[in-house]
């Protein structure tokens, strides 16, 4: 059995606060080569808003590049990607746009070091948004207080552990005021003990209605809070489906073996 | 074992197999050595003056040099002493590698930040230049841009020039002088006028960003304001500035200020090659930093401009700074080859033409290596300040 399942305690399952219809995401047919290489062979993707997806799937079968196709750090060459209603294509603006309305928490935090976890929230609130500077702390020590760190405002990242620097990097991309948070393995350059304390963080947010993305192989978070699990392999979606089914009845043979395998180490 | 052996063999041996005694006594026999070496140069050189009759001290500072500099940024003639001779030759070395300290600086970062450019031809001409400066000689670029380029000038008769003011020859670069006239120092007045107006206005348009996030072009506001208001009362007045404008009398140009050749040349070769290497460092400085802080950057919004400036230089400055400061140093110990094509530096005249007249060779070689000693932890220390402002805090 998977050991987080009983470290988070689901409380049965977090109500879902999916809008039917709506989609917030539009995949359609997209397709993305490096080189000769074609990592994502036609993706078809719909993301209601207050969604909460989580993907996972063996190492390199594409996952961190789908989801960094969503905000555009990596570029698709075949196919439609519409995020709220724009659709990504080289357009400067659009891809502006697209970045203030999609946040982002990598592997590896990537906190800026040189500033403090306060300056970290407020650089981008006023050097994008024009908040002003009084504003943009007081939105930082709300976020800092949500991920439970409002006390090492002043400090720098180098300072503090990986799991606070996770939850600062959260707080980081809440700060923005996303409409859509997309997670890279957030928990997986964390020790165990520390992993906890950033998924209740984002058990949390999941619980105030954001549209979520999340590449992971928590499955106690998925089954805690997903509307639905997706299996990403060699660059295909192979499955999906609400959790209880996924894992309870995988109907593709190489679900049922890449679940053994996590389910069983 | 080795304990038996050792209580066996006494004392002397206890003391010499205690790390401590031992280090002693290799830095006591080390020290010994070099001091007994010095020690007999000098013993040696002494007695060499003497017998040639030269008084040693530092009493020669004070005689006349009876030779003329070509150079000099203070009043200077043959009747001045070797004191004065050395203030000069200081001031030009100083001159020289200040100058090209801002000017490497400058022309370095653009450089190395164009070789990560994604223009091909921006990323393509900065390698060359990189790959070119860097690997030739510096004695040999000094003499390419003294021998080659400067000299092979035209002669003054057929300068090349400028709207009549600025002339350009195998005798230097000619330059109008300002000769201020009554009236001008109101013109100066409103430029620091300006200058403080200028900070106010940054220190409001910050204020007004804290208090209501608009955001105000306070620089390139400021930097016209400080330009242009000053010009305005300057036309205004009625140009209360002469400027005393080169003229070609007979075979030579008279008035204005010049800027010879052999300054010129210096001052090409130190700035290119030291420039070739700061703009190398500047980007495996702005590389060292992980990719991860420009997709950080990008996903919050950030636009390429500020993720630079905010994000990528301040980390990689601590990167760049302590090869950057060898630099520096470099260039300022290199400027000591202007005696290879006749430029008025400290080496050249006090080192040069001075220890040659006079024969005081310890005095001169050991002021001349002081200052060199002063100037160099002089720079170091400043960019050590600035260094320690830019660590970053760890736990
Ligand atoms: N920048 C890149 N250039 C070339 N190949 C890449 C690049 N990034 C990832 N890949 C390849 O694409 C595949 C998918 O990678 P990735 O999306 O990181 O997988 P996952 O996140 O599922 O482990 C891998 O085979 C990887 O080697
Ligand atoms: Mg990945």
């Amino acid at each position: 059995m998977n050991q987080e399942t009983e470290l988070i305690q689901p409380p049965a399952q977090v109500a879902s606060k999916a809008v039917k219809g709506e989609a917030i995401i539009k995949v359609i047919d997209m397709h993305k080569w490096y080189e000769q290489f074609h990592v994502l062979r036609g993706l078809n993707l719909e993301v209601s808003k207050g969604e909460r997806i989580v993907i996972c799937g063996p190492s390199g079968s594409g996952k961190s590049t789908f989801i960094r196709c969503i905000n555009r750090l990596e570029e698709h060459q075949r196919g439609q990607i519409i995020v709220d209603g724009i659709e990504l294509t080289d357009d400067l603006r659009n891809i502006d746009t697209i970045r203030r309305e999609v946040g982002m928490v990598f592997q590896h935090f990537n906190l800026f070091p040189h500033l403090t976890v306060l300056e970290n929230c407020c650089l981008a609130p006023i050097w994008v948004r024009k908040t002003p500077r009084k504003e943009a702390e007081q939105i930082a020590m709300k976020y800092l207080e949500r991920v439970k760190i409002p006390d090492q405002a002043k400090k720098y990242p180098g300072q503090l552990s990986g799991g606070q620097q996770q939850r600062v990097a959260i707080a980081r991309s809440l700060c923005m005021n996303p409409k859509i948070m997309l997670f890279d393995e957030p928990t997986s350059a964390l020790d165990p003990e520390m992993i906890k304390e950033v998924l209740d963080v984002m058990i949390e947010l999941a619980e105030s209605g954001m549209t979520m993305l999340c590449v992971t192989h928590e499955m106690g978070f998925a089954k805690t809070v997903a509307d639905r699990v997706i299996f990403m392999d060699q660059g295909e979606i192979v499955e999906q489906g609400i959790p209880k089914e996924f894992f309870g009845n995988p109907r593709e043979a190489r679900t049922r073996q890449f679940l053994q395998q996590i389910l069983n180490h | 074992m080795a304990d038996k052996r050792t209580t066996r063999s006494g004392g002397f041996a206890r003391l010499w197999n205690d790390p401590t005694v031992r280090a002693r006594t290799f830095q006591i026999l080390t020290a010994l050595v070099v001091v007994y070496f010095f020690w007999t140069i000098f013993q040696n050189t002494v007695a060499n003056m003497e017998r040639r009759g030269i008084s040693t001290g530092l009493g020669f500072l004070s005689q006349p040099s009876g030779f003329g500099i070509v150079m000099s940024l203070i009043p200077y003639n043959e009747t001045m002493s070797y004191g004065r001779t050395f203030w000069v030759g200081l001031l030009n070395t100083l001159l020289v590698s200040g100058l090209g300290i801002v000017l490497a600086t400058i022309v370095g970062f653009i450089v190395g930040i164009g070789r990560l450019s994604k223009n091909w031809l921006v990323s393509t001409l900065s390698a060359v230049f990189v790959d070119t400066f860097r690997n030739i000689p510096l004695l040999l670029q000094i003499f390419f841009w003294y021998f080659a380029v400067l000299r092979n000038l035209p002669g003054p008769r057929q300068s090349m020039e400028i709207g009549e003011m600025f002339f350009l020859n195998n005798r230097g670069l000619y330059l109008p002088a300002p000769l201020p006239e009554e009236g001008m120092g109101v013109v100066w007045g409103v430029l620091v006028l300006a200058l403080i107006g200028a900070v106010l206005l940054y220190r409001w348009a910050r204020k007004r960003q804290e208090a209501t996030g608009q955001q105000f072009p306070a620089i390139r506001v400021g930097i016209a304001m400080v330009i242009g208001l000053p010009l305005v009362v300057f036309l205004a007045m009625g140009s209360p500035m002469d400027w005393d404008v080169p003229e070609l009398r007979g075979f030579n140009f008279r008035g204005g200020i010049v800027m010879i050749p052999e300054l010129g040349a210096l001052l090409l070769a130190l700035t290119v090659y030291t420039a070739a290497f700061i703009a190398e460092i500047v980007r495996s400085g702005i590389q060292a930093v992980s990719h991860g802080q420009t997709e950080a950057s990008a996903a919050l919004g950030l636009k390429r401009g500020t993720t630079l400036r905010l994000v990528i230089i301040p980390q990689a400055m601590r990167v760049i700074i302590p090869p950057l400061t060898s630099q520096y140093l470099n260039l300022t110990k290199n400027s000591s080859l202007a005696v290879a094509i006749g430029y008025p530096d400290l080496v050249s005249v006090f080192m040069g033409t001075t220890l040659n007249q006079t024969g005081q060779a310890v005095e001169i070689v050991a002021i001349t290596m002081l200052v060199y000693l002063t100037i160099s932890l002089t720079i170091s220390f400043l960019m050590n300040i600035y260094n320690k402002a830019a660590a970053l805090k760890e736990r």
